[in-house]
Order: structure tokens, then C-alpha cells, then sequence
């Protein structure tokens, strides 16, 4: 079987960059992406130590009127590096990994005080491992100030540890629960309430220190429950070894392999994937010790994985989608975060902890496509010399059916034509 | 900008039959029509209000001990609670609400939870909207309602009103979408062209079709209904669902939801803004509807409660019974409904929540049965598998 490159461009990639060159062989485009260094790891995001810097400046020595506030600076310079990234990578694949698992392990700016730790911690804790174990990944987020902020953590305290008694203060479950139920094993794996508040005690402790030289995680031992502790029939040291220990097992549980393969699935090859492929990307998953890339480059072997596409371009790749395909000067590009709250899927903002919704019937909401549209006729009005049926073309290929070819053929003026590619039943799919 | 193109449809008469969904900031709003005078609307707080903090049991010999500084003042002190008859009090950033007590239009129905023993957000909200626990059903339960009046005579359609519909209203009653903003300055030649290419396709076509419609409804009727100064966007969707639900063509089901429940941290700073905006909207829905508030049962209704004790950060986790709100002309209020377990330790649900003493199914079905005389058999295809918690009597006036 040929393997179609506009295919893998599409439902592996963020759609294709103007007249980028085709690749020859699909799947080996694919798998050197998986396999290779990412180049966006050097990109000049911000680190956490100078977003949580910034918050200590701000609170120390009061922002000016009128003036932004460091962190807001911050978040205003690294958001541009982002969109650029999404609209210019030669790596799509990479990319596509790297917003899927910040979304399994979503951070909200919903919470403000994250804005300018968001970035860092994809790129911190969700970048780095996209093609690694997944436990290492799992490590990195819960010990990052984003997840510890976002999920309530840093505050909480042994009701028995030295500092819950002096402050008379206690356990916050948050993080705990949303770490079983989201981030790892999930709801049916068979877990009490009882299991949920002692995982809460074996991460106690595990906070932000702001007063730090260097401000960042921290294991505060005064706030950590005293006593080994019991999750599910497995017992957890005192200390922050015992909490390294149950993100070790978490991250390596046979639930939470299934879980991640049908993260996987649902993302990249169909709404509700078959059992059998879910069956067997969690296999690969327990045979490697939870290796991502091992995963993601079974993924690519599954004929699930070259069916025709049925799933519906969220509202962030639409917008990426789009600009690529326009593939206009980074001055000329329209406002990418913006275009993203608009359609529905502002950056990083997920309302709640289970991050965005990945089937196509959550994103298949008339109005918002019909903003899609909308837009698309503003943007092709800003650029009359686009060519129609070469942007349709070159972002489709073979996929572009007779009915919108023609369709863009004898729209009445050329804005028109360019607004109907772009808003055309082939282009919302990925 | 250039004028509008000839809306695709123009009478409100369209509306008639019909859903509709607006979403903002986490607040959205969905409406439903039925050939009744009578309106119900479903109100969810999605993220586990407290029930204990909302309406106070401040004559529970127990509440005090086990968090003591959640609890507000007393009534009669400075910002102290609103009290609802000696035992229970209404919290202070709820004002509208007390003055529908005191007008009999408020009926609190405490220690209520929808049965389903998780205290996982995501599950209990899924089964509060779907209505049961059965793994076959995938409509909301709402939408079942919506069913149970027959379908939608001919060339009527469902309207939703932003981006996104809650489970409560999904199902194989047609909904479309509309959202306050339009898009003023596209060709309507070109949304023509747009439906035809969608048409064959099974997921975005209806889609499209059925929210081009709404546009066209929305610019007349909704005209008049931007947000009011200095308000959210809760307050300002009850009072669009206010008018809407009230005119004599309008729909008579809707279903809206708020956010920002989750007190895990700092409850006694966090909930007063968030109870406020509740207290706004409920008053907005009711200036909204007028007279047709006589015919009104809202419900508001939350996943589940949180733990009586605080938790170590002045908040509260995720618990079991909350209480549950019916509110309307046609309530039988004044008083606070359902059965007090108790807050001494041997009643608590798992030494950690208000144990629950009814179910909301019930809640749902006594207002279902009393307000659109649904007999047995159609409460039970409402809500299928609920024998265990029967319809609830006398929430509504005779």
C-alpha cells in the first residue's frame, strides 16, 4: 500500500506549509520525527525559574501604574515563539506529540498566576518526553510549579506534620485525585476515597518555595505527613521518596498504559479506536517500560492509522492548519492566539483539569465553524493576489473533492474562492 | 460595514419547537421549546458547590466543630446569614434568592446527591445530565423531556446559543447553536454556497445548517439583549433566557450552567463572588420572564456536595449531598425541603460528607410529574432505571 503524503501531513502533521516539499515515503518522514532531536527545545521560551523570578519581582516591588507586570511581559514574549513554532516547524509530528500530552496533562490560565509558567512547563516538563518514557514525563509534570500551582499542592500539608499542626492546616486532594483519575491508572481503575486522600499525604510536601535563591520545587519536609502510607495495597515510604516511588508505579501501571494508547488513538486515528489497536499499543507500552516513542511508532504501523480521515481539526489546528497553507511572512500572519480563544480553543486555557475534548462531535459546533468561515472570507480579502485553486491544491492534494473543486472554480470572485478552500468540508479534517 | 445579507430565516415562529445554547466565560445557556405554557429550566453548577456553605445548618449542634472557619456569621450580625426559619440560613451573598423565600418562590431541598457514589467530577456531572447510570444512555435527560412533547412540527428546528451544548440537552431532539456576536459582513450567497459543500458531510453539515438558521433568528430576536454594564455573563444569559422563555412564541425548556464551584483552597474568600453571581442571575431570569415567572419551575442542581470538615488550605474536597434549589411561581417555597441527616459523626457518609438523604432524580421527577403531569411511565422513560428514588411530592404549589 502507498502510503499518501498529504495523508500523514494532515492527520500526523499540522497540515502542509504552503508548497513545502512532499516527502517520499510517508511513514519514514513520520518516523524520523519521532526518532530525532527536537529542534524546538532550544526555542527561546522563558525557564520557570525566570517566570517564578518574575512573580517575586512583581510582588516585591510593586508594578508601577500603567506599566505591565513582569510576568505579563513574559507570557507576551513567549507566546509569539510558540505560534511561530506551530506555523514554520519542519517537525509537525513532533509538535502535534508535544500539545496532545500538555493536554492529557493540562495546565489552565484559567488559573492567572500561571500565565507565564504555562509555556515553560510545556516546554520544561511536556517537551522534553514526548518520546520518552512516559513515567519520566509524569515525574517532570508533578513536580513542576505549574501542575503544583494549577492542582492546589503547594498548600497542602500533613494534617500530622510539624507544620499542619502549628498551622493547624491540612490536606488539599486536588492534585492527588485529578492525578489518578486523569494523569495515570483513571476512574475505573478500582480506587477508594480512602486511596485518594493517602496519595494526597505521600505528596505532601511537595511544594513551591518562593523565598528560595532559586525559586522553584521544593520537598518541604515540615509540611509532609509523617508515616509510611497505603494507596491501592501498596505502601509509600515517609519522605519524598515514598511520592517518587507512586508516580514510578503509577506511571508504569498497566492501566495507566492503556490509557495513554488510547490517548494516543483517540488523537491521531480515530474518535473511538478499536479495542484491539488500543490492546496493542499498550502492549508495546508494557514490553518497553512505558517508551513513547516506542508507542508512537507502533501507532504508525497500525492500518488504523492510514484509513481516511474522519476526525474534525480542533480549533487550534484549524487556525495552524491555516496559516501554514496561506504561508504569509511572520508580519503579515493573522493573530494565531487570538484566532484560537475565537473558534473555541483559547491557548492553554482549558476550562477544567481533563483539558480539551478530542472527538469530532465535541468540535463540530455550527457556529464555530461558521466562524471559521467567517474568518476565512476576512483573510482572503486582505490577500486578492492568493491563488485559489493552488492554495487548495497544494494543502489538499488528492484529497480535495469534486464538489468543492468545483465549487472554488466558478465562486464569484477570487476572496470568495480562497474562503471556500479554507472553509471547506476537506479542510476541517484531520 | 455593509449591511446584512437577507437572513436565511427570518420569523421568530421558527424558534417554536426548539433548543437553543449560549456560551461565554464559562456560563452558557441552552433553551428548548414545548407546545406548553409552562417553563422549566435546569441550572448547573458544574465544578461542586457546597452545599453546607450555601445553606447554612446553623443550628446543627455539629457544624461549628467541624468547620468552624468556613461557617459565616449568625443572623442578625453584620453580614451575618439570611436566615431561612431558625435552623438553616441562606449564605449573605445571596440576597435575591432570600427575597424569594420570604415571597414563597424559593424552595432549598437539602442533603440531596444524584446516587452516583463518585467523587469524580467528570463522571458525576455525565451522569447528573445523562440521568442515569446506565451505560446505553447517551441523551441528556432534559433533552428526553423535550422528547416527551412530541416532535417538532414541520420546519421548526432546535436553537443553541454558543459555542458548545451541555450533555443535558444532547440528544436526538435537534439542536443548533447561536452566539450574541454575528458575523456582519459575510455574503449570504456565500453561506449558501458553504451549506451546500457541507450538506453530504454527517457531522459538520447539519451543523452549519442548522446554525445559519440561528442567525438569522438571532438578530431579531435577540436584538436589545446585549449584556448589561457591569455584569458577567451568567447574570446577562439568565436575563436573554429570561425574555426568550417569556414571549408566547418562545421556547419553554432551558438548561444553563456556571462554573467555579471547586473551592479546594480559600473557600470563605472565593465562593461569595461566585454565589453572588449566582444571586444575580436567578434575580435576572426572574425580571427577565415576568408574568410567565407564575408558570416557572427553575432547578439548580450541582454533581455532588463537598466534606464537612475544611481541608488543610481553608477549603473544602470533594464530598457527597449538597442542596439542591427549585425556585419559580409555581414553587411551593418558604420553607427548606428534604430530610437533615445530621452532622454528628456517626451520620456523616464515610466519616467525611453530608450523607444523603434523597435522591435529585426524584427531585426532578415530583417537579416533572406536579409541572407537566407526567405520568408514571413517561418519569420513568425520562429517567430510566430510578425506582429507587420515587418523585418527590408538594414541591409545587396545588
Amino acid at each position: 500500500m502507498t502510503l499518501d503524503p498529504m495523508h500523514a501531513m494532515i492527520r500526523f502533521g499540522l497540515g502542509r506549509r504552503g508548497s513545502e516539499a512532499l516527502p517520499t515515503d510517508a511513514k519514514a518522514w513520520l518516523r524520523a520525527q519521532a526518532q530525532e532531536p527536537d529542534p524546538a527545545q532550544a526555542a527561546p521560551i522563558s525557564s520557570m525559574l525566570a517566570a517564578l523570578e518574575a512573580h517575586r519581582l512583581d510582588r516585591e516591588m510593586k508594578v508601577m501604574e500603567g506599566q505591565p507586570s513582569r510576568v505579563s511581559l513574559l507570557w507576551k514574549a513567549d507566546a509569539p515563539i510558540a505560534m511561530r513554532i506551530l506555523a514554520e516547524t519542519e517537525v509537525p509530528f513532533r509538535e502535534r506529540l508535544v500539545w496532545l500530552w500538555a493536554n492529557h496533562f493540562t495546565v489552565s490560565l484559567r488559573k492567572g498566576e500561571l500565565r507565564p509558567l504555562a509555556l515553560p512547563y510545556v516546554q520544561e516538563a511536556i517537551r522534553p518526553h514526548v518520546t520518552g518514557r512516559f513515567v519520566d514525563m509524569l515525574r517532570a509534570v508533578i513536580r513542576h510549579p505549574a501542575m503544583l500551582w494549577y492542582l492546589d499542592n503547594h498548600e497542602s500539608m500533613g494534617p500530622e506534620s510539624a507544620a499542619g499542626l502549628r498551622n493547624h492546616r491540612g490536606l488539599n486532594e486536588n492534585l492527588a485525585r485529578e492525578c489518578l483519575e486523569l494523569h495515570t491508572i483513571g476512574v475505573t481503575a478500582g480506587y477508594t476515597q480512602n486511596d485518594v486522600t493517602e496519595f494526597a499525604k505521600v505528596l505532601t510536601g511537595w511544594s513551591v518555595d518562593m523565598g528560595a535563591a532559586s525559586p522553584g520545587f521544593a520537598f518541604m519536609p515540615e509540611r509532609h505527613q509523617p508515616g509510611p502510607k497505603t494507596v491501592m495495597g501498596m505502601s509509600f515510604p515517609e519522605g519524598e521518596a515514598g511520592g517518587e516511588a507512586a508516580l514510578t508505579w503509577l506511571g508504569n501501571h498497566p492501566a495507566t498504559f492503556r490509557r495513554v494508547a488510547e490517548r494516543l488513538l483517540r488523537h491521531f486515528a480515530a474518535d473511538q479506536p478499536a479495542q484491539d489497536d488500543v490492546r496493542r499499543i499498550a502492549d508495546v507500552l508494557r514490553q518497553t517500560h512505558g517508551d513513547l516513542k516506542a508507542a508512537t511508532l507502533a501507532m504508525l504501523d497500525l492500518p488504523a492509522a492510514w484509513q481516511p480521515l474522519t476526525k474534525l481539526r480542533a480549533p487550534a489546528d484549524y487556525v495552524v492548519a491555516s496559516v501554514r497553507a496561506l504561508d504569509l511572512p511572520e508580519a503579515e500572519r493573522p493573530d494565531m492566539l487570538g484566532l484560537m480563544g475565537h473558534f473555541g480553543q483559547p491557548l492553554l486555557n482549558a476550562p477544567l483539569p481533563n483539558g480539551w475534548p478530542d472527538t469530532a462531535a465535541d468540535w463540530a459546533d455550527g457556529e464555530m465553524l461558521l466562524r471559521r468561515a467567517d474568518w476565512a472570507v476576512g483573510v482572503a480579502g486582505k490577500h486578492p493576489t492568493l491563488d485559489p485553486m493552488a492554495l487548495a491544491e497544494a494543502s489538499m492534494g488528492d484529497l480535495l473533492g469534486t464538489a468543492t473543486r468545483q465549487a472554488i472554480q466558478r465562486a464569484g470572485s477570487r476572496r470568495e474562492a480562497v474562503a471556500l478552500a479554507l472553509a471547506s468540508p476537506e479542510f476541517q479534517r484531520r | 460595514m455593509a449591511p446584512h445579507g437577507p437572513p436565511l430565516t427570518t420569523r421568530r415562529a421558527t424558534l417554536l419547537g426548539l433548543a437553543a445554547v449560549a456560551t461565554l466565560r464559562g456560563a452558557s445557556l441552552a433553551l428548548a421549546a414545548a407546545p406548553t405554557d409552562r417553563r422549566f429550566v435546569v441550572v448547573i453548577l458544574r465544578g461542586a458547590l457546597d452545599g453546607l456553605a450555601a445553606v447554612v445548618p446553623y443550628g446543627d449542634p455539629h457544624l461549628v466543630g467541624w468547620r468552624g472557619g468556613l461557617v459565616p456569621k449568625r443572623p442578625g450580625q453584620t453580614d451575618g446569614l439570611l436566615d431561612l426559619g431558625g435552623f438553616y440560613g441562606l449564605h449573605p451573598a445571596l440576597p435575591a434568592l432570600h427575597a424569594m423565600y420570604a415571597a414563597g418562590d424559593l424552595l432549598p431541598v437539602h442533603a440531596v446527591s444524584n446516587g452516583t457514589g463518585t467523587r469524580s467530577h467528570f463522571v458525576a456531572q455525565d451522569r447528573l445530565e445523562l440521568g442515569s447510570l446506565h451505560e446505553g444512555i447517551t441523551s441528556g435527560w432534559l433533552n428526553r423531556v423535550a422528547g416527551r412533547f412530541g416532535p417538532p412540527k414541520s420546519g421548526e428546528t432546535a436553537l443553541a446559543v454558543g459555542p458548545s451544548l451541555p450533555l443535558l440537552l444532547r440528544g436526538p431532539a435537534p439542536v443548533g447553536t447561536w452566539m450574541p456576536a454575528g458575523g456582519g459582513h459575510v455574503d449570504a450567497g456565500f453561506y449558501a454556497e458553504l451549506a451546500a459543500l457541507h450538506a453530504p458531510d454527517p457531522t459538520t453539515g447539519p451543523a452549519i445548517a442548522m446554525a445559519l438558521q440561528e442567525r438569522g433568528f438571532s438578530a431579531a430576536a435577540l436584538a436589545g439583549m446585549a449584556p448589561l454594564p457591569n455584569q458577567g455573563a451568567f447574570p446577562s444569559l439568565c436575563a436573554a433566557a429570561g425574555k426568550l422563555l417569556a414571549a408566547p412564541d418562545g421556547p419553554r425548556l432551558g438548561a444553563l450552567e456556571v462554573g467555579g464551584w471547586d473551592t479546594h483552597a480559600h473557600q470563605m474568600q472565593r465562593l461569595p463572588p461566585v454565589l453572588k453571581t449566582l444571586d444575580d442571575g436567578m434575580a435576572n431570569l426572574k425580571d427577565g420572564m415576568g408574568e410567565a415567572w407564575k408558570q416557572t419551575v427553575v432547578l439548580v442542581v450541582t454533581e455532588f456536595g463537598r466534606t464537612v470538615r475544611g481541608n488543610g488550605t481553608q477549603g473544602t474536597d470533594h464530598g457527597t449531598a449538597s442542596v439542591a434549589f427549585v425556585l419559580g411561581g409555581a414553587v411551593a417555597g418558604g420553607r427548606v425541603a428534604g430530610t437533615w441527616p445530621g452532622l454528628a459523626q456517626p451520620n456523616l457518609f464515610e466519616n467525611r460528607d453530608l450523607q444523603p438523604t434523597a435522591d435529585l432524580r426524584g427531585v426532578a421527577k415530583g417537579l416533572l410529574a406536579q409541572h407537566f403531569a407526567f405520568d408514571a411511565a413517561t418519569l420513568a422513560a425520562v429517567f430510566p432505571d430510578s425506582a429507587g428514588a420515587p418523585p418527590m411530592k408538594g414541591l409545587l404549589r396545588a
